[in-house]
């Protein structure tokens, strides 16, 4: 058990223990991400990134992550089993690449005793990490010729979406603004003023989550948000096969 | 024995979210989370709703299994996952679980065919597959006869369905005659009070050149539906019983013929028979009958073990331990074409050990 809540109960009136931290709890936070072409992962102590890998690749979600999990424990001489958070991406996103991040990190939880899965905002991600201190949009590719969405204060603060879109249906909402992401980038004339970075990274949702975290703020739900429906037909009225 | 391998097999190749913890060929747990309810409105398997369902039951799944089974997840001697065929998304959420728990556990992993599971399943109801066995797999995805002279290096396909599979023409056929999706369970119930003589409807590739092992069904299911319209044209009531009865009879009795002939042609005196459709009551009975006569020793896992299931998927996983097969590594990906030639994916290094000390150091 590490938030150890009996010593808390202990602790007498007198001797409640001023700033410093004596039961300040050693961090590690997972972070990883597969709801855009990026497939990353980060590890993060609650001060500072310690290891990072990320690589473009929107077809190969499935076999590269866990290799980008093993490469960051590696690099910081750590063990899953350090681990004391999760942080997953929730999307939006394309579906495929989407359930990755979140079944490996459901069964992460699982297998590690229920260690805490702390839900972002894919999105959100990308916003944090542009450092953007003014009004902007954060955009990536929804395929089928839609950008996912969401509109932001400054780089902590949502203020709508996600959404899924047509750019050209959402030219007017977001004219003016700085976009950050891939969907910007694929649609300039919507997003003439595309900014960094174009990528998701772990690494700026990890240091987010522990911001999060520090200042005890809510997380999403470790669900994916797929924003769409599955295309499913339902079948029409049986159809004749005797030739007419 | 205790010193047989114990493993945990997950599969997620369709419809069904299924784990199985077996110890050698001994089943110790079933956990099924199905989402065929949802996809009987779209009369068939939609696989986007199926990836959503295996992420929402993966996790409850696997710890389901490990409490029936009542074993502790550090103790599983290898993680197995259905690596393929099957489909691709729905595939990829089982694959990917199963890879974060072996590398969470520090165990080794195992991608296996999915045809392979069906035929090794039986070991976990009949004990240790003869070897070479011959295999007669039947349903709404496949339909296959195969050999395997060892089931964890050596299938050959000897003949496959050239059109729909056995399961997919019982579905078509219930449509025809309205009763709904799955077809397989409602057409085997009204076969029953059915004369399975009535109509004589045509059995595919049995002609004198045709291909001795293949199959086909979509004449069948066209002749079938050419059948009900005329009757229902003509304003003439359609003897749903006796169509039922005769369709499946000529399913079955095709099926049945090439398998027994196949086990003749290349002397093995074992068929096993699995897949959904192995839990239809005529083909049993059928399949039992020519067996006997032609001296084939015939076995059948019960119906549970023959649809889609993670015991399977552990039991062949188990298998791969106890004959030291390598270990597939962690860029194994899901591919929903894999071929039946291939029972395992072992990893691209020859030597390959996942790292005892990722959970446990
Ligand atoms: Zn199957």
């Amino acid at each position: 058990m590490r938030g150890d809540a009996s010593r808390i109960a202990h602790t007498d009136r007198g001797a409640v223990p001023a700033a410093a931290e004596p039961y300040a709890v050693c961090v590690l936070l997972l972070a990883m991400d597969t709801a855009t072409p990026a497939v990353t992962a980060a590890l993060h102590d609650g001060d500072s990134v310690v290891a990072e890998s990320s690589q473009v690749d929107a077809r190969r979600h499935g076999e590269l992550l866990l290799p980008a999990v093993r490469r960051v424990l590696q690099e910081a001489g750590l063990t899953l089993d350090a681990v004391t958070g999760i942080v997953v991406g929730v999307g939006p996103g394309p579906y495929t690449g989407l359930r990755v991040g979140l079944v490996t990190a459901a069964t992460f939880a699982s297998a590690l005793g229920g260690v805490p899965v702390h839900g972002l905002c894919t999105l959100d991600g990308l916003a944090y990490a542009s450092g953007i201190e003014e009004p902007f949009v954060v955009a990536t590719d929804a395929r089928r010729k839609e950008v996912y969405w969401a509109r932001y204060d400054d780089c902590r603060t949502r203020v709508t979406g996600p959404a899924v879109d047509r750019p050209a249906d959402i030219a007017e909402r977001v004219a003016g603004f700085p976009a950050v992401g891939a969907g910007a980038r694929l649609y300039p004339e919507v997003f003439p003023d595309a900014r960094d970075p174009e990528h998701q990274s772990a690494a700026a949702l990890a240091a987010l989550a522990a911001e999060r975290l520090k200042a005890g703020g809510a997380f999403e739900d470790p669900r994916p948000l797929y924003l769409r429906r599955p295309d499913a037909q339902v079948p029409k009225n049986y159809k004749v096969v005797t030739p007419k | 024995m205790a010193d047989e391998p114990l493993v945990l097999g997950i599969e997620t190749s369709c419809d069904e979210t299924g784990v199985g913890i077996v110890r050698g060929t001994t089943l110790l747990a079933d956990a099924v989370a199905s989402s065929v309810d949802t996809h009987a409105r779209y009369g068939g398997v939609v696989p986007e709703i199926a990836s959503r369902a295996h992420l929402e039951a993966m996790v409850p799944t696997i710890e389901r299994a490990l409490k029936e089974a009542g074993v502790s997840a550090r103790d599983l001697d290898g993680i197995a996952v259905t690596a393929g065929p099957g489909l691709a998304g729905a595939l990829l959420v089982g694959v990917s679980a199963a890879k974060a728990y072996a590398f969470a556990l520090g165990k080794p992993l195992y991608g296996v065919n999915h045809l392979a599971s069906h035929i090794c399943v039986d070991q976990l109801e009949h004990g240790p597959l003869p070897e070479p066995t011959m295999a007669l797999l039947v349903s709404g995805g496949h339909s296959s006869l195969l050999l395997a002279p060892d089931i964890t290096a050596d299938v050959r396909p000897m003949g496959a369905t050239i059109d729909d599979a056995a399961g997919e023409a019982f579905d078509k056929i219930a449509r025809v005659l309205d009763l709904g999706f799955p077809g397989g369970p409602v057409i085997d119930r009204l076969a029953r009070e059915g004369d399975p003589a009535a109509i004589a409807f045509p059995r595919g590739l049995s002609g004198p050149r045709d291909p001795a092992y293949d199959f086909s069904f979509s004449g069948l299911k066209t002749s079938v539906a050419r059948w009900v319209e005329a009757k229902r044209a003509a304003g003439e009531e359609v003897p749903v019983r006796d169509v039922a009865a005769s369709f499946q009879e000529a399913v079955v009795d095709v099926l049945t013929r090439k398998a027994v002939r196949a086990c003749k042609d290349e002397g093995v005196d074992h068929l096993m028979i699995g897949g959904g459709v192995a839990a239809n009551s005529r083909l049993r009975a059928m399949a039992e009958e020519r067996c006997e006569r032609a001296g084939i020793r015939l076995r059948v896992p019960r119906p549970k073990l023959c649809t889609d299931n993670g015991a399977m998927v552990a039991a062949l996983g188990a298998e791969m331990v106890a004959r030291n097969r390598p270990a597939s590594d962690l860029e194994l990906s899901a591919d929903s074409s894999l071929p039946v030639t291939d029972p395992h994916v072992p990893s691209h290094e020859h030597v390959h050990e996942v790292s005892k000390e990722n959970l446990y150091s």
